[in-house]
Protein backbone atom coordinates (compact mmCIF):
# COMPACT_ATOMS: atom_id res chain seq x y z
CA UNK A 1 0.00 0.00 0.00
CA UNK A 2 1.40 3.40 -0.93
CA UNK A 3 2.19 6.03 1.74
CA UNK A 4 -0.59 8.53 2.48
CA UNK A 5 -0.33 11.74 0.50
CA UNK A 6 -0.09 15.22 2.11
CA UNK A 7 -3.55 15.90 0.72
CA UNK A 8 -4.93 12.71 2.23
CA UNK A 9 -3.43 13.48 5.63
CA UNK A 10 -4.84 17.00 5.68
CA UNK A 11 -8.28 15.72 4.64
CA UNK A 12 -8.24 13.05 7.33
CA UNK A 13 -7.18 15.52 10.02
CA UNK A 14 -9.72 18.07 8.83
CA UNK A 15 -12.58 15.58 8.93
CA UNK A 16 -11.46 14.37 12.34
CA UNK A 17 -11.37 17.89 13.81
CA UNK A 18 -14.36 19.22 11.90
CA UNK A 19 -16.91 16.57 10.99
CA UNK A 20 -19.70 18.22 8.94
CA UNK A 21 -22.21 18.20 11.80
CA UNK A 22 -19.71 20.14 13.96
CA UNK A 23 -18.72 22.58 11.23
CA UNK A 24 -22.32 23.36 10.23
CA UNK A 25 -24.42 22.34 13.22
CA UNK A 26 -28.21 22.27 13.30
CA UNK A 27 -28.41 21.84 17.08
CA UNK A 28 -26.84 23.71 19.99
CA UNK A 29 -26.59 22.92 23.71
CA UNK A 30 -29.77 24.07 25.44
CA UNK A 31 -27.85 26.65 27.50
CA UNK A 32 -27.07 28.68 24.37
CA UNK A 33 -30.16 30.79 24.88
CA UNK A 34 -29.34 34.47 25.37
CA UNK A 35 -29.19 37.61 23.22
CA UNK A 36 -25.51 37.94 24.11
CA UNK A 37 -24.74 35.07 21.72
CA UNK A 38 -26.00 37.12 18.79
CA UNK A 39 -23.15 39.64 19.01
CA UNK A 40 -20.55 37.22 17.66
CA UNK A 41 -22.40 36.67 14.40
CA UNK A 42 -23.34 40.37 14.25
CA UNK A 43 -19.62 41.23 14.45
CA UNK A 44 -18.91 38.85 11.60
CA UNK A 45 -21.79 40.30 9.56
CA UNK A 46 -20.53 43.86 10.13
CA UNK A 47 -17.04 42.77 9.05
CA UNK A 48 -18.48 41.45 5.77
CA UNK A 49 -20.33 44.75 5.20
CA UNK A 50 -17.08 46.64 5.89
CA UNK A 51 -15.27 44.46 3.34
CA UNK A 52 -18.06 44.80 0.79
CA UNK A 53 -18.36 48.59 1.03
CA UNK A 54 -14.56 48.90 0.95
CA UNK A 55 -14.47 46.73 -2.17
CA UNK A 56 -16.97 49.04 -3.91
CA UNK A 57 -14.80 52.08 -3.06
CA UNK A 58 -11.75 50.19 -4.33
CA UNK A 59 -13.41 49.69 -7.73
CA UNK A 60 -12.93 53.34 -8.69
CA UNK A 61 -9.90 54.14 -6.53
CA UNK A 62 -9.26 55.88 -3.21
CA UNK A 63 -10.12 59.41 -4.40
CA UNK A 64 -13.44 58.50 -6.04
CA UNK A 65 -15.63 59.09 -3.01
CA UNK A 66 -14.55 62.76 -2.77
CA UNK A 67 -16.03 63.56 -6.18
CA UNK A 68 -19.00 61.20 -6.47
CA UNK A 69 -22.19 61.22 -4.39
CA UNK A 70 -22.47 57.46 -4.90
CA UNK A 71 -18.88 57.06 -3.77
CA UNK A 72 -19.56 59.23 -0.72
CA UNK A 73 -22.58 57.07 0.14
CA UNK A 74 -20.47 53.91 0.03
CA UNK A 75 -17.86 55.63 2.15
CA UNK A 76 -20.64 56.39 4.66
CA UNK A 77 -21.66 52.72 4.65
CA UNK A 78 -17.99 51.82 5.17
CA UNK A 79 -17.78 54.22 8.13
CA UNK A 80 -21.00 53.14 9.82
CA UNK A 81 -20.43 49.42 9.30
CA UNK A 82 -17.03 49.96 10.96
CA UNK A 83 -18.70 51.69 13.90
CA UNK A 84 -21.20 48.80 14.14
CA UNK A 85 -18.40 46.26 13.84
CA UNK A 86 -16.59 47.70 16.86
CA UNK A 87 -19.78 48.10 18.88
CA UNK A 88 -20.79 44.48 18.28
CA UNK A 89 -17.27 43.21 18.91
CA UNK A 90 -16.90 45.08 22.22
CA UNK A 91 -20.27 43.73 23.48
CA UNK A 92 -19.21 40.25 22.30
CA UNK A 93 -15.88 40.57 24.14
CA UNK A 94 -17.47 41.72 27.40
CA UNK A 95 -20.03 38.95 27.13
CA UNK A 96 -17.33 36.32 26.65
CA UNK A 97 -15.31 37.81 29.51
CA UNK A 98 -18.18 37.50 31.97
CA UNK A 99 -18.85 33.94 30.77
CA UNK A 100 -15.14 33.13 31.37
CA UNK A 101 -15.37 31.68 27.88
CA UNK A 102 -11.73 30.56 27.92
CA UNK A 103 -12.52 27.58 30.17
CA UNK A 104 -12.15 24.02 28.91
CA UNK A 105 -9.19 24.38 26.54
CA UNK A 106 -10.69 27.48 24.93
CA UNK A 107 -7.88 29.90 25.82
CA UNK A 108 -6.74 30.09 22.19
CA UNK A 109 -10.26 31.06 21.17
CA UNK A 110 -10.04 34.04 23.53
CA UNK A 111 -6.51 34.90 22.34
CA UNK A 112 -7.46 34.90 18.64
CA UNK A 113 -10.50 37.07 19.41
CA UNK A 114 -8.49 39.54 21.49
CA UNK A 115 -5.69 39.81 18.92
CA UNK A 116 -8.31 40.22 16.21
CA UNK A 117 -9.76 43.16 18.17
CA UNK A 118 -6.33 44.82 18.40
CA UNK A 119 -5.55 44.26 14.71
CA UNK A 120 -8.99 45.63 13.84
CA UNK A 121 -8.09 48.85 15.67
CA UNK A 122 -4.97 49.16 13.52
CA UNK A 123 -7.03 48.43 10.39
CA UNK A 124 -9.57 51.14 11.17
CA UNK A 125 -6.77 53.55 12.10
CA UNK A 126 -5.10 53.13 8.69
CA UNK A 127 -8.50 53.79 7.14
CA UNK A 128 -8.65 57.16 8.86
CA UNK A 129 -5.13 57.88 7.56
CA UNK A 130 -6.05 57.17 3.95
CA UNK A 131 -9.23 59.21 3.65
CA UNK A 132 -7.25 61.97 1.88
CA UNK A 133 -8.97 64.75 3.78
CA UNK A 134 -8.33 67.00 6.78
CA UNK A 135 -8.94 64.15 9.22
CA UNK A 136 -6.18 62.13 7.58
CA UNK A 137 -3.76 65.05 7.74
CA UNK A 138 -4.41 65.78 11.38
CA UNK A 139 -4.62 62.19 12.62
CA UNK A 140 -1.44 61.30 10.75
CA UNK A 141 0.61 64.24 12.01
CA UNK A 142 -0.58 63.59 15.58
CA UNK A 143 -0.24 59.81 15.54
CA UNK A 144 3.29 59.88 14.19
CA UNK A 145 4.65 60.99 17.59
CA UNK A 146 3.25 57.97 19.44
CA UNK A 147 4.34 55.53 16.76
CA UNK A 148 7.80 57.12 16.53
CA UNK A 149 8.19 56.98 20.32
CA UNK A 150 7.29 53.27 20.26
CA UNK A 151 9.85 52.64 17.53
CA UNK A 152 7.19 51.45 15.07
CA UNK A 153 7.17 54.79 13.25
CA UNK A 154 10.61 54.11 11.81
CA UNK A 155 9.08 51.37 9.64
CA UNK A 156 5.32 52.05 9.75
CA UNK A 157 5.18 55.61 8.40
CA UNK A 158 1.69 57.03 8.98
CA UNK A 159 2.50 59.99 6.70
CA UNK A 160 3.20 57.71 3.74
CA UNK A 161 -0.18 57.44 2.02
CA UNK A 162 0.83 54.60 -0.29
CA UNK A 163 2.16 52.46 2.54
CA UNK A 164 -0.89 53.08 4.74
CA UNK A 165 -3.32 52.34 1.88
CA UNK A 166 -1.67 48.97 1.27
CA UNK A 167 -1.83 48.11 4.96
CA UNK A 168 -5.47 49.22 5.08
CA UNK A 169 -6.83 47.40 2.05
CA UNK A 170 -4.66 44.28 2.01
CA UNK A 171 -2.33 43.38 4.88
CA UNK A 172 -4.39 44.21 7.95
CA UNK A 173 -7.78 43.01 6.62
CA UNK A 174 -6.07 39.77 5.62
CA UNK A 175 -4.78 39.32 9.17
CA UNK A 176 -8.22 40.12 10.63
CA UNK A 177 -9.87 37.68 8.20
CA UNK A 178 -7.39 34.90 9.04
CA UNK A 179 -7.75 35.48 12.77
CA UNK A 180 -11.53 35.59 12.49
CA UNK A 181 -11.55 32.38 10.46
CA UNK A 182 -9.32 30.67 13.03
CA UNK A 183 -11.47 32.03 15.85
CA UNK A 184 -14.67 30.64 14.31
CA UNK A 185 -13.08 27.25 13.62
CA UNK A 186 -11.93 27.09 17.25
CA UNK A 187 -15.48 27.85 18.41
CA UNK A 188 -16.78 25.06 16.19
CA UNK A 189 -14.00 22.71 17.37
CA UNK A 190 -14.45 23.22 21.10
CA UNK A 191 -18.13 24.10 21.15
CA UNK A 192 -19.80 26.88 23.16
CA UNK A 193 -18.53 27.03 26.73
CA UNK A 194 -21.07 25.66 29.27
CA UNK A 195 -22.32 27.69 32.27
CA UNK A 196 -20.01 28.33 35.23
CA UNK B 1 -33.06 8.43 39.88
CA UNK B 2 -33.36 10.70 36.82
CA UNK B 3 -30.20 11.54 34.76
CA UNK B 4 -28.79 15.04 35.42
CA UNK B 5 -29.54 17.07 32.25
CA UNK B 6 -28.52 20.43 33.69
CA UNK B 7 -25.45 19.82 35.87
CA UNK B 8 -24.65 22.56 38.39
CA UNK B 9 -21.02 22.48 37.28
CA UNK B 10 -20.68 21.15 33.77
CA UNK B 11 -17.16 20.12 32.74
CA UNK B 12 -16.17 22.78 30.17
CA UNK B 13 -13.58 20.48 28.59
CA UNK B 14 -16.05 17.65 27.97
CA UNK B 15 -18.43 17.34 25.06
CA UNK B 16 -21.92 18.51 26.06
CA UNK B 17 -24.24 15.52 26.35
CA UNK B 18 -27.20 17.32 27.90
CA UNK B 19 -30.31 18.59 26.16
CA UNK B 20 -29.94 20.45 22.88
CA UNK B 21 -32.08 22.87 20.97
CA UNK B 22 -32.71 23.35 17.26
CA UNK B 23 -30.26 25.75 15.62
CA UNK B 24 -29.74 26.88 12.01
CA UNK B 25 -26.29 28.45 11.69
CA UNK B 26 -26.70 29.38 8.02
CA UNK B 27 -30.08 31.03 8.61
CA UNK B 28 -28.72 32.95 11.59
CA UNK B 29 -25.71 34.21 9.62
CA UNK B 30 -27.89 35.24 6.67
CA UNK B 31 -30.38 37.14 8.83
CA UNK B 32 -27.50 38.86 10.69
CA UNK B 33 -25.82 39.91 7.44
CA UNK B 34 -29.01 41.33 5.94
CA UNK B 35 -29.94 43.13 9.17
CA UNK B 36 -26.49 44.69 9.65
CA UNK B 37 -26.25 45.70 5.99
CA UNK B 38 -29.65 47.41 6.18
CA UNK B 39 -28.71 49.14 9.44
CA UNK B 40 -25.42 50.40 7.93
CA UNK B 41 -27.28 51.71 4.85
CA UNK B 42 -29.84 53.42 7.08
CA UNK B 43 -27.14 55.08 9.22
CA UNK B 44 -25.27 56.14 6.06
CA UNK B 45 -28.42 57.64 4.56
CA UNK B 46 -29.27 59.55 7.74
CA UNK B 47 -25.85 60.66 8.98
CA UNK B 48 -23.58 60.47 5.90
CA UNK B 49 -19.82 60.79 6.68
CA UNK B 50 -17.43 63.72 7.18
CA UNK B 51 -15.14 64.88 4.38
CA UNK B 52 -13.47 68.19 5.22
CA UNK B 53 -11.11 69.22 2.43
CA UNK B 54 -7.41 68.78 3.14
CA UNK B 55 -5.31 71.85 3.91
CA UNK B 56 -2.88 72.85 1.17
CA UNK B 57 0.38 74.72 1.53
CA UNK B 58 -1.08 77.23 -0.95
CA UNK B 59 -4.02 77.89 1.38
CA UNK B 60 -1.70 78.21 4.37
CA UNK B 61 0.69 80.63 2.62
CA UNK B 62 -2.20 82.77 1.35
CA UNK B 63 -4.17 82.81 4.62
CA UNK B 64 -1.31 83.14 7.12
CA UNK B 65 1.83 84.32 5.26
CA UNK B 66 3.62 85.30 8.49
CA UNK B 67 3.15 81.85 10.00
CA UNK B 68 4.30 80.31 6.72
CA UNK B 69 7.43 82.50 6.61
CA UNK B 70 8.23 81.91 10.29
CA UNK B 71 7.98 78.14 9.70
CA UNK B 72 10.02 78.19 6.49
CA UNK B 73 12.84 80.20 8.04
CA UNK B 74 12.84 77.94 11.11
CA UNK B 75 13.57 75.06 8.72
CA UNK B 76 16.58 77.05 7.50
CA UNK B 77 17.98 77.96 10.92
CA UNK B 78 17.34 74.50 12.39
CA UNK B 79 14.81 75.48 15.05
CA UNK B 80 11.67 73.92 13.50
CA UNK B 81 9.80 70.96 14.89
CA UNK B 82 11.28 68.53 12.35
CA UNK B 83 14.79 69.99 12.64
CA UNK B 84 14.80 69.39 16.41
CA UNK B 85 12.70 66.19 16.32
CA UNK B 86 15.43 63.59 16.19
CA UNK B 87 14.75 59.97 15.11
CA UNK B 88 13.33 58.78 12.82
CA UNK B 89 13.71 62.04 10.81
CA UNK B 90 16.77 63.99 11.91
CA UNK B 91 20.09 63.45 13.67
CA UNK B 92 19.80 65.45 16.90
CA UNK B 93 21.95 64.42 19.85
CA UNK B 94 19.79 63.26 22.78
CA UNK B 95 16.48 63.83 20.98
CA UNK B 96 13.81 61.14 21.21
CA UNK B 97 11.35 60.22 23.93
CA UNK B 98 12.31 57.98 26.86
CA UNK B 99 10.05 55.24 28.21
CA UNK B 100 11.81 55.28 31.58
CA UNK B 101 15.13 56.81 32.60
CA UNK B 102 17.25 57.05 29.46
CA UNK B 103 15.63 54.10 27.66
CA UNK B 104 14.48 55.20 24.21
CA UNK B 105 13.44 52.78 21.45
CA UNK B 106 13.23 55.79 19.14
CA UNK B 107 16.92 56.59 19.64
CA UNK B 108 17.93 52.93 19.54
CA UNK B 109 16.42 52.54 16.06
CA UNK B 110 17.91 55.80 14.84
CA UNK B 111 17.11 57.84 11.75
CA UNK B 112 15.17 55.62 9.33
CA UNK B 113 13.30 58.34 7.37
CA UNK B 114 16.10 60.90 6.90
CA UNK B 115 15.01 64.47 6.23
CA UNK B 116 17.20 67.55 5.87
CA UNK B 117 14.63 70.27 6.69
CA UNK B 118 16.47 73.19 5.06
CA UNK B 119 17.01 71.24 1.87
CA UNK B 120 13.68 69.38 1.79
CA UNK B 121 11.36 72.29 2.61
CA UNK B 122 13.20 75.35 1.25
CA UNK B 123 16.35 74.89 -0.84
CA UNK B 124 15.30 71.96 -3.07
CA UNK B 125 11.85 73.45 -3.90
CA UNK B 126 13.54 76.79 -4.72
CA UNK B 127 16.04 75.11 -7.04
CA UNK B 128 13.20 74.41 -9.51
CA UNK B 129 12.22 78.06 -10.28
CA UNK B 130 15.90 79.08 -9.90
CA UNK B 131 16.57 77.52 -13.30
CA UNK B 132 14.58 80.35 -14.93
CA UNK B 133 15.04 83.09 -12.30
CA UNK B 134 18.62 84.51 -12.23
CA UNK B 135 18.03 86.63 -9.09
CA UNK B 136 16.82 83.58 -7.19
CA UNK B 137 19.67 81.46 -8.57
CA UNK B 138 22.20 84.06 -7.30
CA UNK B 139 20.54 84.23 -3.87
CA UNK B 140 20.57 80.46 -3.61
CA UNK B 141 24.24 80.31 -4.60
CA UNK B 142 25.19 82.99 -2.05
CA UNK B 143 23.29 81.16 0.70
CA UNK B 144 24.63 77.71 -0.11
CA UNK B 145 28.25 78.89 -0.36
CA UNK B 146 28.16 80.94 2.85
CA UNK B 147 29.64 79.55 6.08
CA UNK B 148 27.09 77.73 8.24
CA UNK B 149 27.33 80.33 11.01
CA UNK B 150 26.48 83.11 8.56
CA UNK B 151 23.57 81.14 7.10
CA UNK B 152 22.27 80.63 10.61
CA UNK B 153 22.67 84.33 11.51
CA UNK B 154 20.78 85.48 8.38
CA UNK B 155 17.93 83.03 8.98
CA UNK B 156 17.73 83.85 12.68
CA UNK B 157 17.61 87.60 11.97
CA UNK B 158 14.90 87.07 9.35
CA UNK B 159 12.91 84.93 11.78
CA UNK B 160 13.11 87.71 14.37
CA UNK B 161 11.92 90.26 11.79
CA UNK B 162 8.94 88.04 10.87
CA UNK B 163 8.08 87.72 14.55
CA UNK B 164 8.05 91.54 14.92
CA UNK B 165 5.38 91.71 12.24
CA UNK B 166 6.61 94.15 9.59
CA UNK B 167 9.23 92.14 7.80
CA UNK B 168 9.26 94.23 4.59
CA UNK B 169 10.08 97.48 6.43
CA UNK B 170 12.71 95.83 8.60
CA UNK B 171 14.46 94.23 5.62
CA UNK B 172 14.54 97.59 3.82
CA UNK B 173 16.07 99.27 6.89
CA UNK B 174 18.87 96.71 7.33
CA UNK B 175 19.28 94.80 4.03
CA UNK B 176 22.72 93.40 4.92
CA UNK B 177 21.52 91.82 8.15
CA UNK B 178 19.51 89.13 6.32
CA UNK B 179 21.81 88.24 3.40
CA UNK B 180 19.96 86.43 0.58
CA UNK B 181 17.26 85.06 2.92
CA UNK B 182 14.61 87.74 2.07
CA UNK B 183 14.88 86.85 -1.64
CA UNK B 184 14.64 83.14 -0.85
CA UNK B 185 11.64 83.60 1.43
CA UNK B 186 9.82 85.94 -0.96
CA UNK B 187 10.22 83.42 -3.77
CA UNK B 188 9.19 80.51 -1.53
CA UNK B 189 6.08 82.41 -0.45
CA UNK B 190 5.22 83.16 -4.08
CA UNK B 191 5.68 79.51 -5.12
CA UNK B 192 3.67 78.36 -2.12
CA UNK B 193 0.78 80.72 -2.91
CA UNK B 194 0.71 79.51 -6.51
CA UNK B 195 0.44 75.88 -5.37
CA UNK B 196 3.88 75.00 -6.69
CA UNK B 197 5.25 74.08 -3.25
CA UNK B 198 2.48 71.51 -2.73
CA UNK B 199 3.80 69.70 -5.78
CA UNK B 200 7.48 70.28 -5.03
CA UNK B 201 7.19 68.77 -1.55
CA UNK B 202 5.98 65.42 -2.89
CA UNK B 203 8.12 65.31 -6.02
CA UNK B 204 11.05 62.92 -6.31
CA UNK B 205 13.04 61.68 -9.28
CA UNK B 206 10.16 59.32 -10.11
CA UNK B 207 6.91 60.15 -11.88
CA UNK B 208 4.31 58.50 -9.59
CA UNK B 209 4.09 59.71 -5.97
CA UNK B 210 2.29 58.26 -2.96
CA UNK B 211 4.40 59.54 -0.07
CA UNK B 212 3.32 62.78 1.65
CA UNK B 213 5.74 62.62 4.57
CA UNK B 214 7.61 65.84 3.73
CA UNK B 215 4.48 67.85 2.90
CA UNK B 216 2.71 66.77 6.08
CA UNK B 217 5.73 67.37 8.30
CA UNK B 218 6.10 70.88 6.86
CA UNK B 219 2.40 71.63 7.40
CA UNK B 220 2.61 70.29 10.95
CA UNK B 221 5.60 72.52 11.71
CA UNK B 222 3.40 75.60 11.22
CA UNK B 223 0.55 76.63 13.48
CA UNK B 224 -2.14 76.91 10.76
CA UNK B 225 -2.99 73.19 10.71
CA UNK B 226 -3.23 73.14 14.50
CA UNK B 227 -5.47 76.21 14.59
CA UNK B 228 -7.92 74.49 12.24
CA UNK B 229 -7.79 71.29 14.31
CA UNK B 230 -8.54 73.28 17.46
CA UNK B 231 -11.73 74.62 15.86
CA UNK B 232 -12.74 71.02 15.15
CA UNK B 233 -11.93 69.97 18.75
CA UNK B 234 -9.17 67.64 17.60
CA UNK B 235 -6.24 68.72 19.78
CA UNK B 236 -4.58 66.24 22.10
CA UNK B 237 -6.05 68.09 25.08
CA UNK B 238 -9.48 67.73 23.46
CA UNK B 239 -9.29 63.91 23.29
CA UNK B 240 -7.30 64.32 20.11
CA UNK B 241 -7.25 61.90 17.26
CA UNK B 242 -9.97 59.55 18.52
CA UNK B 243 -12.36 62.28 17.34
CA UNK B 244 -13.01 63.28 13.76
CA UNK B 245 -14.37 66.43 12.15
CA UNK B 246 -18.05 67.16 12.71
CA UNK B 247 -20.36 65.34 15.10
CA UNK B 248 -19.29 61.79 14.36
CA UNK B 249 -18.27 59.05 16.77
CA UNK B 250 -14.74 58.78 15.40
CA UNK B 251 -12.44 56.10 16.76
CA UNK B 252 -14.24 55.71 20.08
CA UNK B 253 -12.35 52.44 20.62
CA UNK B 254 -9.18 54.51 21.21
CA UNK B 255 -10.70 56.03 24.37
CA UNK B 256 -8.28 54.33 26.77
CA UNK B 257 -5.21 55.33 24.73
CA UNK B 258 -6.42 58.93 24.46
CA UNK B 259 -7.47 59.00 28.12
CA UNK B 260 -3.88 58.84 29.39
CA UNK B 261 -3.02 62.07 27.54
CA UNK B 262 -5.66 63.92 29.57
CA UNK B 263 -4.26 63.18 33.04
CA UNK B 264 -1.02 63.98 34.92
CA UNK B 265 1.80 63.14 34.72
CA UNK B 266 1.29 62.37 31.01
CA UNK B 267 -0.58 65.59 30.20
CA UNK B 268 2.59 67.54 31.02
CA UNK B 269 5.30 64.97 30.27
CA UNK B 270 7.71 65.47 27.38
CA UNK B 271 7.95 61.67 27.19
CA UNK B 272 4.17 61.12 27.22
CA UNK B 273 4.01 59.29 23.87
CA UNK B 274 6.68 56.75 24.80
CA UNK B 275 5.24 56.20 28.27
CA UNK B 276 1.64 55.84 27.10
CA UNK B 277 2.61 53.44 24.32
CA UNK B 278 4.50 51.34 26.88
CA UNK B 279 1.45 51.30 29.17
CA UNK B 280 -0.86 50.37 26.30
CA UNK B 281 1.51 47.61 25.17
CA UNK B 282 1.43 46.08 28.66
CA UNK B 283 -2.37 46.46 28.94
CA UNK B 284 -2.90 44.99 25.47
CA UNK B 285 -0.72 41.99 26.32
CA UNK B 286 -2.64 41.54 29.57
CA UNK B 287 -5.94 41.72 27.67
CA UNK B 288 -4.82 38.97 25.30
CA UNK B 289 -3.50 36.86 28.19
CA UNK B 290 -6.54 37.19 30.51
CA UNK B 291 -7.14 33.39 30.55
CA UNK B 292 -3.67 32.93 32.09
CA UNK B 293 -3.68 35.74 34.68
CA UNK B 294 -4.67 34.54 38.17
CA UNK B 295 -7.19 36.85 39.80
CA UNK B 296 -8.28 38.56 36.59
CA UNK B 297 -9.53 35.29 35.12
CA UNK B 298 -11.59 34.74 38.27
CA UNK B 299 -13.48 38.05 38.04
CA UNK B 300 -16.39 36.47 36.10
CA UNK B 301 -17.00 34.10 39.05
CA UNK B 302 -17.09 37.06 41.47
CA UNK B 303 -19.30 39.28 39.30
CA UNK B 304 -22.36 37.09 38.78
CA UNK B 305 -23.35 38.44 35.39
CA UNK B 306 -23.15 34.88 34.12
CA UNK B 307 -26.24 34.20 36.27
CA UNK B 308 -28.15 36.64 34.05
CA UNK B 309 -26.73 35.26 30.79
CA UNK B 310 -27.55 31.67 31.73
CA UNK B 311 -30.61 32.39 33.90
CA UNK B 312 -32.75 29.91 31.99
CA UNK B 313 -30.15 27.19 32.50
CA UNK B 314 -29.86 27.83 36.23
CA UNK B 315 -33.65 27.92 36.60
CA UNK B 316 -33.92 24.50 34.96
CA UNK B 317 -30.97 23.18 36.97
CA UNK B 318 -32.59 24.42 40.21
CA UNK B 319 -35.92 22.87 39.25
CA UNK B 320 -34.14 19.61 38.45
CA UNK B 321 -32.53 19.53 41.90
CA UNK B 322 -35.93 20.17 43.49
CA UNK B 323 -37.54 17.39 41.44
CA UNK B 324 -34.82 14.88 42.34
CA UNK B 325 -35.19 15.76 46.04
CA UNK B 326 -38.93 15.15 45.96
CA UNK B 327 -38.79 11.92 43.91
Amino acid sequence: MSAPTWTGRIRARGLDAFPPERLLPDTQPAYVASWIYVFGVLTLAAFLVVLGSGAVIALAGPAWWHTSSIGHFFNSIHLWSTELFFFFMVVHLWGKFFMAAWRGRRALTWVTGAVSFLVSIATAFTGYLTQQNFDSQWIGTQAKDGLNASGAGAFFNVLNFGQMLMWHILLLPLVVALLTGGHILLVRRRGVVPPL
Amino acid sequence: MRPVSYPQHADPAAEWTGPKRRYDIVKEATIALVAVALLAVLLAAIFSSPDVKPVTVAEWASTQPNDFLATAVSELDGTSGVATYGPPYTHVAGAGQNIVGGVSIERALGVQIPINPARAFVLDPLSIPATTNPQLARALAVYEHAPQAEQHAWAEAFGAAVAKGNVVRLVRQHPNRYGPVPVLMAELLAIARSGGLDGALVSTDRFYQTNFTKALLFLADGSYLESLAQKEHLLGSQWGMMNETGNYPGQAWLWLYTFWYQIPPFSTSSNADAQIWAIMAVLSLAFVCIPFIPGVRSIPRIVPLYRVIWRDYYRRAGRQVGDSNTS
